[in-house]
């Protein structure tokens, strides 16, 4: 089997043909540093690269599968964003901040990754402390969009997403706080996945807010995001709000979409800046849904309007209190000052940039005494409004779907100059972190000019099984598939 | 200023623009009648989990120190607290 091939197959075909020593899992992960070689000075997916421990983890898995270990993720690359801890490895948030900075641990959900024998290639670039949705706020340099390298990959994983659209990365680690993992895989082509708040350990995330976080996969299937998810999935000691509910992420995978209702909200249906190709992309999903025995059902989300102000309160005021431990003192960058206030108010204008200085500034405001019931208080009953939609919503349909972002992968520099135009990036996604639900985007198509589109579905809190079976439904029916970007 | 960053010249006209326009964009919320309306701040069910006061192994005080810019006898060093203005 050529060497090109390998970095085109799924989890799935992967360890099949490993266990059949078709080819080694140390010639696997050389394939893909090759083609890592090949493209990522014109992607920019990574920031650094861990040969030592891909090395190490690919004979570790060779023997493995030796004895006869049938483990579906033994010897499988995968690539982590720069906001895991992986003891030893830089890890950086995407920010100046924390350059150097070398964690102590590794976080739970990679634990659980390396035991199930995943080889690491290296940490992938991403919005700075996860703030955005194009990736042009990494503190480093932006990440190219596989499909049109003039275009962003989406954000805050932008790297992530890419690494696995230019088959680079069988998986790679993204996290979610208002459509971070959804937004970049719908941009780039690929399936991308945020579980319940709960499901998934935080332990060993650098916490950007605290309530909406979640961990979850990019892959190139729906299938191979089933599997890397219930690897990781489960309650976790050290992460006091991971839930101790059964790991049933697989749960009726296979069973299709027949009788199952499927809500389309009107207002993600018409949302305000809604691109016509990703609208037609959309009615075409619908289409294929409908024919493989669904039932469309019109549903309601009537405080839609009111997400982005109440998660652009939410998420900067639980920022600026995550981030006031960035003051150079244990970590990181450090510019001295005369005393230590001006330490730290030196070492954080100079560490952080842009849109990080800007949510801080905006959190600590939201939470101060005088404006604390106006702005945080208020966001957080808005909060509830938005949950009882959704739970509205669920008492007429099985799962909800709607395109996953309102556009697809625009120009490097197109939304950089208003930070509110970034921000609309994620009217469809950030409802499901203030809820708390489950949610998935899988491409449905390419637009004229050949850049991809997401449908998301989304589905009631602890229902990944739903939203991975209409996914997956969809996926056959469709029978569009993930491919990998065909950079030369 | 509470989120003890460093404020340069230029940066209040910066920023003073954009958060105003994200601001004007949040004072929507004032439509909604959220009086009688719980706050949510834990969208989930968990609640409150304990674990029984044992202690377990922590860091040792060299892998605290290990990232630190200035360390000095087993401290984090930081310029003086005292000699604030």
């Amino acid at each position: 089997m050529s060497k090109t091939k390998l970095t085109e197959l799924t989890i799935k075909e992967a360890a099949r043909l490993l266990r059949l020593r078709s080819f080694s899992a140390a010639e696997l992960v050389t394939a893909h540093a090759e083609q890592i070689e090949r493209l990522d000075h014109r992607v920019k997916a990574f920031l650094r690269f861990t040969p030592e421990l891909w090395e190490k983890q690919a004979e570790e898995a060779d023997r493995r599968i030796a004895r006869g270990d049938l483990g579906p993720l033994v010897g499988i690359p995968m690539a982590v964003k720069d906001v895991l801890c992986v003891r030893g490895v830089e890890t950086t948030a995407g920010s100046r901040i924390l350059s150097g900075f070398r964690p102590p641990y590794t976080g739970t959900a990679i634990s659980r990754l390396f035991a199930a024998g995943a080889v690491m290639l290296g940490v992938t670039n991403c919005d700075e402390f996860a703030m955005g949705s194009s990736t042009e706020n990494s503190g480093y340099h932006p990440t190219h969009n596989p499909w049109d390298l003039d275009r962003v990959p989406g954000g805050s994983s932008g790297g992530s997403a890419a690494a696995v659209a230019a088959g680079e990365a069988m998986i790679a680690l993204g996290t979610d706080t208002g459509g971070s993992i959804r937004q970049p895989a719908a941009l780039c082509g690929v399936v991308g996945m945020k579980p319940t708040y709960g499901r998934v350990s935080r332990y060993g995330l650098i916490a950007f807010a605290s309530s909406l976080d979640q961990i979850g996969p990019f892959t190139r299937s729906v299938e191979d995001t089933a599997i890397v998810l219930d690897a990781m999935a489960g309650h976790d000691p050290l992460d006091a709000t991971s839930s101790t509910r059964p790991n049933d992420v697989l749960r009726d995978f296979d069973a299709g979409v027949k009788g199952m209702r499927l809500g389309v909200p009107r207002e993600y249906y018409d949302v305000e800046g809604i691109e016509p190709a990703v609208k037609a992309a959309i009615d075409t999903a619908i289409k294929s849904l409908r024919d493989a025995g669904a039932e469309i059902v019109d549903v309601t989300l009537p405080h839609t309007d009111y997400g982005l102000a109440a998660y652009y309160i939410i998420a900067p005021a639980e920022c600026s209190s995550n981030l006031a431990r960035f003051d150079g003192v244990r970590y990181g960058f450090c510019q001295d000052g005369q005393n230590i206030t001006e330490s730290y108010e030196r070492t954080r204008r100079k560490g952080f940039g842009t849109e990080v200085r800007r949510r801080v500034m905006l959190g600590t405001y939201a939470l101060s005494s005088g404006y604390y019931d106006a702005y945080y208080l208020k966001a957080q009953k808005v909060r509830t409004l938005i949950k009882r939609d959704f739970d509205a919503a669920f008492e007429r349909c099985d799962a909800i779907i709607s395109a996953t972002s309102p556009t697809v992968a625009f120009p490097i520099g197109a939304k950089t100059k208003n930070p509110l135009s970034m921000y609309l990036c994620d009217v469809l996604t950030l409802g499901g972190n203030l809820a708390g639900l489950p949610g998935i985007s899988v491409p449905c198509g390419m637009t004229d000019e050949v850049l991809p589109v997401g449908l998301q579905v989304l589905a009631p809190q602890w229902r990944e099984d739903v939203a991975l079976r209409v996914a997956r439904a969809y996926e056959v029916a469709s029978g569009v598939k993930a491919e990998v970007a065909p950079l030369v | 200023m509470l989120a003890r960053i460093g404020l340069e010249p230029g940066d209040v006209e910066f920023y003073a623009e954009q958060l105003s326009g994200i601001l004007a964009h949040i004072d929507r919320l004032k439509e909604l009648d959220t009086d009688a309306i719980p706050p949510t701040a834990q969208v989930v069910e968990v609640a409150n989990t304990l674990r029984e006061d044992v202690p377990r192994p922590g860091l040792s005080q060299a892998e605290a120190l290990a990232n630190a810019p200035a360390a000095v006898d087993g401290f984090f060093r930081v310029p003086s607290i005292q000699d604030e203005a």
